[in-house]
């Protein structure tokens, strides 16, 4: 029976409309709708679903970040994860934080924690990095399962059907691993009310994330946040000949 | 005057501390064309070039990519350990090269090759990488984007050791020629991930033009329907000689492969032309083609965010409108 751990992050919501900051210095987060990094959801459901399965004993969910960040480990723990831990930062430090941090946070915690398996989503919809599993795989020199469609744990063994360019793949890899979702994995469930009310009484563990030994100092500076340039709107064509008279133009069809 | 010429003299020499080591992408037969782009990009970094070949079977990659210029070296890394292209056995001999030549820059392109591979190299050098590179300002500032494309970041990275994926749409294809680098030996080891297997791979075979490079896209989404009715993307793609894609919605209903999906979480393209039908336009979807050139929709909802972007929207039923494309395209 095996333990494990999800990482997952407070984002804006994907549905909103994002607005970058006057000053250039971000996007604006206060007053935003922010919920579970969707890959996170994928990640926290394949992991109750090992432990539905009795493929794992119990699974902790960890969020890094302020106060709020407590908002998604709730969610986690609703959805069926054991216990959570919160690895608190200030909001500076925080927004300061990139993927590299996060990662040695979760390596340190896999190891003091004794983790199997460490999932995480393929990427945050914020930063669009796409870097914590392999960092976090790297980091305790673990096999990296990444963009996972499939997984099936039999033992120590652990078979999975990857998303690549050109199509699928599949490796096998030896726990412990650590695991990133993509889309295809599963179908996250929703947190019922009893299940929300129940997760209040979960424990949940706070950590300073200066006691993890983790040096939180930024890599990159960040030097301005800008608004994409915005696409002129075009123009409605009667039908598919005059569509095709603009192709033709533009030298696209015969 | 005076100023300028000292600030020239002063890139040039920067320019000559840099050292690119760009990570081929390849199947064991041919080099992918990201790694042309990614070539470009390396060239704009400015500095020594480096391209290492590692795979099964290098000899035919090795050569192709000699061949670009401004190349000087290729490195050639040819086991057993490397099929499969694993990061588990790929990472220590990217880590032996640095090790032996002290790069300054390690690129890929930002495939899930790329994805899977420069992230866990970055880790053991203990440096941040930069994801997915739209431009480079300088040898450390890059510019990338956020939230689904609907910001842009300017950053510099502090590193000692740059490690970036890019853009393959970003940046043009480097041309392969006008170069003859030499090739050596890159630096051995057992590379064997103890932990890992490679078991098989199952490409969607296709003989339409690769989605990422095509010149012309025709995409998809749930206005189709059915798995059935998917096949007028394909009938309209083969009369334009373009290559098929998809929404997420029309992935997850299963009208088509996965591999097919444009978007924030798919595939970046930035074809000539994107015939987006049947697609409503969610930001997601934005995020992975709203950088082509030009943008044709065809949606029976006048209010489809899609019409937003379109240079040229057409108004109307896709079974109609399609099926009449199909015909009067010669």
């Amino acid at each position: 029976m095996s333990r494990v751990l999800v990482g997952v992050k407070r984002v804006i919501d994907y549905a909103v409309k994002i607005r970058v900051k006057s000053d250039k210095t971000g996007v604006v987060t206060d007053g935003v709708k922010h919920s579970m990094n969707p890959f996170d959801e994928i990640a926290v459901e394949e992991a109750v679903r090992m432990k539905e399965k009795k493929l794992a004993s119990e699974v902790i969910a960890v969020s890094c970040g302020p106060a709020n960040a407590q908002d998604v480990i709730r969610t986690a723990l609703a959805m069926g994860a054991d216990r959570g831990i919160h690895v608190e930062m200030a909001q500076n430090e925080y927004e300061q934080m990139q993927p590299l941090h996060v990662s040695k946070i979760l390596a340190k915690l896999a190891t003091d924690e004794k983790a199997d398996l460490v999932i995480v989503g393929k990427q945050a919809i914020d930063d669009d990095c796409n870097q914590t599993a392999q960092m976090i795989a790297a980091l305790l020199e673990w096999p990296q399962g990444t963009f996972c469609s499939k997984v099936d744990v039999n033992g120590k063994e652990v078979s999975i059907t990857r998303e690549i360019d050109g199509g699928l793949e599949q490796i096998k890899l030896n726990a412990p691993a650590v695991l990133s979702a993509d889309l295809r994995l599963n179908e996250p469930r929703y947190a019922t009310l009893p299940n929300i009310m129940k997760a209040k009484k979960k424990p949940l563990k706070k950590v300073a994330a200066k006691d993890l030994g983790v040096d939180l100092t930024s890599r990159i500076e960040v030097l301005s946040v800008e608004d994409p340039p915005v696409r002129q709107g075009g123009s409605l064509v009667e039908n598919v000949d005059e569509l095709l008279g603009k192709l033709k133009e533009g030298g696209y069809v015969k | 005057m005076l100023f300028s010429k000292n600030l020239q003299n002063f890139w040039r020499q920067a320019q000559r501390f840099n050292s690119t080591l760009v990570v081929a992408e390849h199947d064991n037969s041919r080099l992918l064309p990201i790694t042309q782009n990614a070539l470009t990009a390396a060239k704009k970094i400015g500095g020594d070039i480096t391209v290492l070949v590692a795979g099964t079977k290098c000899d035919a990659v090795a050569q192709a990519v000699a061949k670009a210029s401004g190349v000087s070296k290729v490195l050639v890394a040819e086991d057993a350990a490397f099929n499969g292209f694993l990061p588990e056995a790929l990472t220590p001999l990217v880590l032996a090269s640095q090790e032996k030549f002290k790069f300054t820059h390690i690129l890929a392109g930002a495939s899930s090759f790329g994805k899977s591979l420069l992230p866990r190299v970055a880790a053991k050098l203990d440096v941040s990488p930069v994801s997915d590179i739209i431009d480079v300002k300088d040898s450390d500032t890059f510019v990338r984007t956020i939230y689904a494309g609907n910001a842009i970041m300017t950053l510099k990275a502090k590193d000692p050791v740059k490690v970036v994926t890019v853009r393959g749409t970003s940046f043009a294809q480097d041309p392969l020629d006008g170069g003859s680098a030499s090739t050596e030996a890159a630096p051995t080891g057992s590379y064997k991930a103890p932990n890992t297997e490679f078991v098989s791979q199952e490409l969607t075979k296709s003989d339409r033009p690769e989605l990422a490079s095509a010149k012309i896209v025709v995409s998809g989404g749930r206005g189709l329907k059915s798995k059935e009715n998917f096949k007028l993307m394909y009938d309209l793609a083969d009369k334009m000689g373009a290559a098929v894609g998809a929404s997420r919605a029309a992935v997850d209903a299963g009208y088509c492969p996965n591999d097919l999906q444009v978007g924030q979480t798919g595939k970046i393209v930035a074809p000539e032309l994107y015939v987006a039908i049947g697609i409503s336009g969610a930001i997601q979807h934005l995020a992975g083609m709203k950088d082509s050139k030009t943008i044709v929709s065809i949606n029976k909802d006048a209010e489809a965010p899609i019409f937003q972007v379109s240079d040229y929207g057409l108004v109307e039923d896709l079974f109609k409108a399609v099926p009449e494309m199909i015909s009067k395209i010669k």
